[in-house]
């Protein structure tokens, strides 16, 4: 989907301090970012980023290398926490619940995260998915958990008769369709994707968007990705961020076919990236 | 040398036989020799030393053949040598020395790979490689002042007490046992654990920790259920490793052992290694098939350190290469 | 969400990490600690001990006080002097076969020889010097000492001098060959001087390893009271007189035996810490 390089275009331009992308009538919000300010140490990496990802949709964060859409992802469950010198200022609200005031543990049940290389367990294909269920004391059915969440990142036929084969007996791309299932299988409320689909090749690639797309019915994404046409296909909000500032946010198909910001319509039309 | 036009055709060239000096000049060659002489030399010792240890332990293995491992009885002067109380002092010995080092040093390594930061985690493994440096007869000399009373008037009669009904633990108790040298080889060991563990805890990818903890672990869930078992194999062959050590010690064992060849299921009991067998009585074995059997002795212990050692090493790279690249 | 194990399971999971994690700090804590107690014991009971007497002045005969371990000190050089003759010369040679000259399979094969004489113990060392050299000379002597110790240090003398070597990067070795300089050459030239520190802290750590054994000397260089002129005769050494000191039954002896301990494991510590720091600044230690 090329941007059209129309005459008329929408030239508002967002106050930062504001939450960007108004969601559609009717969408509730999910997650909430109010004036997030990102250190590495000394070096800031997020200027004051405000955002709405409203429930059961695809959201997409694109942008340049460097343009913090990995560390913004990252801030959602907390995992930035894992470097020492990270520090952070703002607010960031999952269903209105200040996430730092929560149980770090707790948290991450509820947002899942699925890596950008296929980071499965050395256990087998089986224990990778049932690993968040044990370790969260999880009180029904492990087997029938895991054969759901197989079902839903549409792995199921393809492994239901080897589950307890090792999960690095399986291809790239099978490998982070189980990393998905493991993920699915603690039943989040948001699924966080860094990049899911950069390091497989394009059938994978293809089988993991249709995954992404059925599963939107009932789990909010939020998609860092570099590939343009990837979230112009998948997502429905986009998130246009450079060097650390949150650029444009709007419904995907405005920002594609209409955006308002220079910046942004050079990017989508490939003059940097 | 000089260059001929293609019009004229110059005389034939004269080849010169180049001499030794001319050749030494250039050199590789005789570098190579050199070299290899001294590379190969390593290859004849340890040819050698497999071999003498062979070959000089042939009477006591002609007379008692595998009766040797079997008998309990080692009297030099009846000329009779079962090796059976020195192999379970060993045995005993060492395997005390891991159930106390294995927890410790894998408990240290986790804490420098996991939780400390870089910089401490260098210092604090630039003082454990300090430690495994420390010669063995310090370890020995503090095992006689220090461990041997401690076991004496401190641990023996605690562990009677409370663990009295264990035939592990009866008395009476002077000090030098089973437990002591026990723990002694278990502080000289530890080290080895710790570092090579640490490193292979350091080797596990980043992401791996990371989809655990994403999924809501802790931190203990992460290390203990995902990296540890993650760097398993180069654990272990960390502990093979330490285990080899803690077999061949000679000195710190003999000092605090008690040196007395008997059985004894009490760890407090006194008892006896074949390295300590051996340097106690080597220097005193007057007759030929004395010496030889301590030999013998010598050659087991060479023999198993080996395989061991080969096992370690095939572990830890085993980490390295087949956790590899996932995708 | 009634599958779920309630907020008082995370709350245990939780304080069980915290315990787990603690528990380890402890652990590594100990391990600290047991350094920081030998060297504290040892300067405690050897150092009152430490006088000019000591570095300079023969054993006195038990019940008289006084006297020294000037003899085990200069010992324990001498045979660390015969050790390098052995230690350093195949090691460093070996390992410039390896990694400069030897095919792969020549090179697997040493490798995996010198490996397996580092695996073997010390003892049994002791068990192979005494078989060859003692056995057939018939006595005692230093000789037959610093050959078990230098069969000890060729296997880390050897390894290391092959890995830095290999880590010189080809470049340099490319730019020597261009000018014309011969394989050999630019290994002298070039290559070892290019490793030299790593070669050097190698060396000075293996040194500090076989200083401190005990057991192959045993019955190879044994013991004396006296000097060991010579290269023949039985030779004191620290270990060996810390070993035999401190088994014996007089109290006086156990308080030398102690300061040669504190004296011996300054050495290997010194050593050790001047190896690992000043010299070896920038490049990682091979195990």
């Amino acid at each position: 989907m090329n941007a059209a390089v129309g005459a008329s275009r929408k030239m508002t331009s967002v106050p930062p301090s504001e939450p960007k992308g108004e969601p559609l009538a009717g969408l509730q919000t999910r997650l909430e970012v109010r004036g997030l300010n990102f250190y590495y140490g000394s070096k800031q990496a997020l200027f004051d980023v405000s955002l709405i990802v409203p429930i059961h949709r695809v959201t997409a964060l694109i942008g340049p290398s460097g343009c913090g859409k990995s560390t913004l992802l990252r801030t959602l469950n907390r995992m930035h926490e894992t470097l020492k010198i990270s520090r952070l200022a703002g607010k960031i609200l999952l269903d209105g619940e200040d996430i730092f005031r929560q149980d770090v543990t707790r948290l991450r049940r509820r947002v899942g995260m699925v890596f950008q290389r296929p980071n499965p367990f050395p256990k087998s294909i089986f224990d990778n998915v049932a690993y968040g269920l044990r370790v969260n004391g999880y009180k029904g059915s492990i087997a029938e958990a895991v054969e759901k969440s197989l079902r839903r990142s549409a792995l199921w036929d393809e492994v239901k008769d080897s589950l307890h084969k090792s999960a690095y007996a399986i291809s790239g791309g099978q490998q982070q369709r189980l990393c998905i299932a493991r993920a699915l299988a603690v039943d989040p409320e948001v699924l966080l994707l860094d990049e899911p689909c950069s390091a497989l090749d394009p059938i994978s690639t293809a089988k993991i968007e249709e995954l992404l797309f059925s599963l939107r019915d009932n789990c909010t994404m939020v998609i860092v990705t570099h590939n343009m046409q990837q979230a112009a296909r998948t997502s429905d909000f986009t998130a246009f961020m450079l060097e650390g500032h949150l650029v444009e946010y709007q419904p995907t198909e405005q920002l594609f076919t209409n955006p308002s910001d220079p910046r942004t319509e050079a990017y989508i039309t490939g003059r940097f990236g | 040398m000089a260059i001929l036009t293609s019009a004229e055709k110059g005389p034939e060239p004269v080849v010169v036989p180049r001499s030794f000096f001319a050749r030494m000049a250039e050199g590789d060659q005789v570098a190579h020799a050199i070299t290899l002489t001294f590379a190969a030399s390593v290859l004849l010792i340890t040819t050698l030393l497999v071999v003498t240890l062979w070959t000089h332990s042939s009477l006591p293995r002609a007379k008692f053949g595998w009766a040797f491992f079997v008998g309990m009885v080692w009297d030099p002067v009846a000329e009779q040598f079962g090796a059976r109380p020195f192999i379970y002092g060993t045995l005993i010995t060492s395997a005390v020395s891991l159930v106390l080092a294995v927890p410790l040093g894998l408990g240290a390594a986790i804490f420098l790979a996991e939780l400390a930061s870089p910089k401490i985690s260098d210092w604090l493994t630039f003082v454990v490689e300090l430690l495994a440096a420390v010669p063995s007869v310090i370890y020995g000399l503090l095992g006689i002042f220090v461990v041997v009373p401690f076991v004496r008037t401190v641990l023996a009669p605690m562990l009677i007490a409370s663990l009295g009904f264990l035939p592990l633990f009866r008395g009476p108790c002077y000090g030098v046992s089973f437990l002591a040298a026990g723990l002694v080889l278990a502080i000289m060991i530890v080290p080895f654990i710790v570092s090579v563990s640490r490193e292979v805890l350091l080797a596990v990818p980043r992401d791996q920790r990371e989809a655990a903890l994403a999924l809501g672990s802790t931190r203990w869930e992460s290390t203990w259920k995902i990296v540890v078992p993650y760097a398993l194999s180069g654990i272990l062959g960390s502990v093979f490793l330490a285990l080899a050590r803690a077999l061949g010690e000679t000195v710190a064992v003999t000092m605090v052992v008690g040196n007395v060849p008997q059985i004894q299921a009490s760890l407090l009991a006194p008892g006896y290694s074949i390295a300590a067998v051996i340097a106690n009585e080597f220097v005193e074995a007057t007759a030929d098939i004395y010496l030889q059997a301590l030999v013998e002795l010598g050659l087991v212990l060479f023999l198993v350190t080996f395989i061991l050692n080969g096992l370690a090493r095939i572990l830890i790279l085993l980490t390295a290469r087949h956790r590899g690249s996932p995708a | 969400m009634s599958a779920w194990a309630g907020s008082r399971h995370r709350i245990v999971r939780k304080i069980i990490s915290y315990l787990m994690l603690s528990l380890t700090s402890l652990c590594a804590l100990a391990v600290m600690g047991v350094l920081l107690f030998i060297l504290g014991y040892l300067v405690w009971n050897g150092g009152s001990s430490l006088s000019l007497d000591f570095f300079t002045k023969l054993p006195k005969p038990v019940g008289e006080t006084g006297g020294g371990m000037a003899n085990a000190i200069v010992g324990s050089l001498k045979l660390l002097l015969l050790a390098s003759c052995i230690g350093i010369p195949i090691g460093v040679i070996g390992g410039i076969y390896m990694a400069e000259f030897g095919g792969k399979t020549a090179t697997f094969l040493v490798q995996f020889t010198a490996d397996l004489l580092n695996g073997v113990p010390s003892i049994v060392i002791g068990i192979f010097a005494y078989t060859v050299i003692v056995l057939k000379m018939k006595h005692f002597s230093a000789l037959a000492g610093g050959f078990a110790l230098g069969i000890m240090m060729i296997p880390i003398t050897l390894r290391s001098t092959e890995q830095f070597l290999r880590g010189v990067p080809v470049a340099l070795r490319e730019a020597a060959m261009a000018l014309g300089a011969s394989k050999w050459k630019t290994i002298v030239t070039v290559v070892v001087p290019a490793a030299y520190r790593g070669i050097l802290t190698a060396i000075l750590l293996s040194l500090a390893r076989v200083a401190g054994e005990t057991a192959p000397l045993l019955f190879t260089a044994f013991n004396n009271r006296f000097w060991s002129p010579g290269w023949n005769q039985p030779i004191a050494s620290l270990p060996v007189v810390v070993y035999t000191y401190a088994l014996s039954p007089y109290d006086d002896w156990h308080r030398q035996a102690w300061a040669c301990g504190l004296v011996l494991l300054g050495m290997v510590l010194v050593t050790n810490i001047i190896a690992r720091t000043v010299l070896s600044r920038g490049i990682s230690i091979p195990r």
